[in-house]
């Protein structure tokens, strides 16, 4: 093994990077923008106030390899118990794109939802405008890393007026092998003037294996478009989860976006909301489950670049064991984004006495006529109504749950799928109860 | 363990019982003996006890006892958890009904149901059998089916939070079940159906222990025995006169001729 520098191991492994070739030169020109980037940015300290609470030397230190090739039979895929009969649905294999475990059925005619890769060799022209473009990293070195090396990923463009009538779901599968394992997934989602679609962003792994997923998600919301995008992210135990998700929503659009983190070894995700044109609407909600020795680290950015925008956020986290969990959350309303009118919320449920959170709602506000408004707050389950439970007969680990569930019902109970739904919320209530199992 | 046959035990023994709230001592030496098919009332002055001895009864944390026993149908009550106290028939109308935003009533009640049934040897209801079940009890209430939609008491008036005790000690069917200023708050009709309500559960099996400041309630539920606690300790007790009595010149009488 080298003892070369961790930023060494990835500009050296880019180098060797062989999927590059035949690409179109756009492409190549931003890879190797993105990973000079890198190589001048360096892997982020605890000097960094954006790194403050996660420490980036655990992710940099492993020396990850390239996600090996993998094959995943449609039996695995099933095990998973995702409700990909929903809609059409595209699934990605240690970022690679796997045609036989994927459908298109049921898809609009007009819409496309492909690989990247494959778009890439048919109509990159398609790509150019967008991939990489909404999507900075000139200040986020593993950002710069994922536009570096992310090779395949999915393509979503929904045209004018087209509403989706299922929602398209995008299966991102990590399989770890003996080595720690890196992956780079993109999403690209364009949704033209007046479109409405409902992606489903689904992070899986078959394996507790260490496992890095570096993913850079960048949806575009035209005019009056309506974008409604539920990430689930339910990797285990050995995974590494890193998420750059960034939209913008011109004028009259609306996104909303539902996150749901059921823990990593490690997750971050960074999520970046911009209002570029007048009257856009954007919802951020999220729910971070964090248990044992997991981490999460939740950051998002408002961003009211034009008049009359809405942002509402509101996250929420349930921390259970010696987890930690953290929401810095930034709103910022620029000059020029009068009558904006934006709320912000942080609400963490601690389970134990041991779980750590570190809550920082933020604004910025350079507009004089707006309407802001922020708050956090960090609790335990109320006792009163734990006592109010017990006493009708409830045991102390079922009215924890039925409480612990009601705490997270403000963001599962607008999750656009009640498959789903009931999925996250029996997650939600086995990952705290078997911590609460093996507290005990 | 058991002392006396099941027809001449008592369903409630209360000896000597002293206990805290928060460390601080309530109550000071409380006896009282209540059998099956009985119904006591427990009056008193604000200060003196009464939510103490309901919250000490139901096992409420924050609630010591220092001294005394308390057997339900001859077992010791204070070494069991506040779940098992339930399941084993002993249910508390709270004075101040918790709000639990995001739990549904239904569900919550059904849960409830099947936990104490499981532990009675019952079978589960499913969700039909369930909902039919609690259809007839809501009846005794006059609860509607909306508010069994909503979350536990999230928005409850004062008298729909009340019903809804009743409603659970109606699905329930506790063996002892203490009222703890179930009066508190309430209107006259809301009193009067809340008192229809647990008279209609009334009966040979099962106890009452119904604890106010006000004798208006024993109007409604008539008692058996009445007693007056004061200073932590029962001063007075008698029969339903008693209530009459105390409505009608109040409880200074009592804590004087007790400190005579």
């Amino acid at each position: 093994m080298s003892d070369a520098s961790p930023e060494r191991h990835w500009t050296e492994s880019f180098a060797a990077l062989e999927a590059r070739a035949g690409e179109p030169a756009w492409l190549e020109a931003a890879r190797k923008a993105a990973i000079a980037r890198f190589a001048e940015l360096g892997f982020p300290t605890r000097r960094h106030e954006e790194w403050k609470y996660t420490n980036a030397a655990r992710i940099a230190k492993p020396r990850w390899r390239p996600a090996a090739e993998a094959s995943v039979t449609p039996a695995a895929l099933a095990s998973l118990g995702l409700p990909l009969a929903e809609g059409p649905h595209l699934v990605f294999v240690n970022g690679r794109f796997a045609p036989a475990l994927s459908s298109r059925d049921g898809l609009e005619p007009g819409v496309t939802a492909a690989s990247i890769r494959s778009m890439l060799a048919s109509e990159p022209e398609r790509l150019e405008p967008h991939l990489a473009r909404t999507a900075p990293f000139e200040d986020r070195a593993f950002a710069a890393l994922a536009a570096a090396f992310a090779t395949d990923g999915a393509f979503v463009s929904v045209p004018s007026d087209l509403a989706l009538a299922r929602p398209l779901f995008i299966v991102f599968l990590a399989v770890p092998g003996a080595q720690p394992s890196a992956a780079h997934p993109r999403l690209l989602v364009l949704a033209e003037r007046g479109s409405r679609a409902l992606v489903v962003e689904l992070y899986a792994a078959l394996g507790d294996g260490a496992q890095l997923t570096n993913a850079l998600g960048e949806v575009v919301v035209g005019e009056n478009a309506s974008v409604e995008h539920l990430k689930l992210q339910l990797e285990g135990a050995g995974a590494t989860h890193l998420a750059h998700f960034h939209t913008r929503v011109e004028r009259d659009g609306r996104f909303q976006s539902h996150l749901v983190s059921l823990g990593a070894a490690l997750a971050r995700h960074d999520v970046v909301g911009t209002l570029a044109g007048a009257g856009a609407a954007c919802a951020l909600h999220g729910l971070y489950v964090a248990v044992d020795g997991q981490h999460v680290d939740n950051r998002t950015t408002v961003d009211h670049g034009a008049p009359h925008g809405t942002s509402r956020e509101h996250y929420k986290g349930i921390l259970a064991g010696r987890s930690h969990g953290i929401f810095s959350g930034k709103v910022i309303v620029r000059r020029d984004a009068q009558k904006t009118d934006a709320q912000q919320k942080n609400d963490n449920l601690l389970l134990s006495g041991e779980a750590e959170v570190d809550s920082k709602p933020q604004l910025e506000i350079e507009a004089d006529d707006v309407r802001c408004s922020h708050g956090s707050t960090i609790g335990q389950l109320d006792e009163d109504a734990l006592f109010y439970l017990r006493a009708r007969g409830l045991d102390p680990r079922e009215a924890s749950g039925m409480l612990t569930r009601a705490f997270a019902a403000q963001i599962t109970s607008a999750i656009p799928s009640a498959a789903l739904r009931e999925r996250i919320e029996g997650e939600v209530l086995a990952r705290v109860s078997g911590a609460a199992g093996r507290a005990a | 363990m058991t002392r006396e046959s099941a027809s001449e035990r008592p369903m409630l023994e209360i000896r000597n019982l002293h206990a805290t709230a928060g460390g601080v001592p309530i109550l000071k030496g409380i006896d009282l003996v209540i059998r099956a098919g009985e119904v006591h009332a427990i009056m008193g002055p604000n200060g003196s006890g009464k939510s103490t001895l309901a919250n000490v009864l139901a096992g409420k944390p924050g609630y010591a006892v220092t001294a005394g026993e308390v057997l339900f149908e001859g077992r010791d009550l204070t070494a069991l958890a506040p779940e098992a106290r339930a399941r084993e028939g002993i249910f508390l109308a709270f004075q101040y009904p918790v709000e639990i935003p995001g739990v549904s009533n239904m569900y919550f009640l059904k849960q409830a149901a099947n936990a104490v049934r499981a532990h009675r040897g019952m079978e589960e209801l499913d969700a039909m059998e369930f909902l039919s079940l609690a259809r007839e009890k809501m009846k005794l209430v006059e609860m509607s089916e909306a508010l069994m939609s909503r979350a536990i008491n999230e928005g409850f008036s004062g008298g729909e939070k009340k019903r809804n005790e009743i409603l659970q000690m109606a699905v329930l069917e506790p063996r002892l079940a203490v009222l703890d200023e179930t009066d508190s708050g309430l209107d006259i009709d809301a009193l009067r159906i809340v008192a229809n309500g647990v008279n209609a559960l009334r009966g040979p099996a099962r106890a009452l222990l119904v604890i106010t400041h006000y004798q208006r309630l024993l109007d409604f539920i008539v008692p058996d025995r009445v007693h007056v606690l004061s200073g932590g300790r029962i001063v007075k007790s008698g029969g339903k006169e008693l209530a009459h009595e105390l409505e009608a010149k109040g409880y200074g009488w009592i804590e004087k001729e007790a400190a005579a």
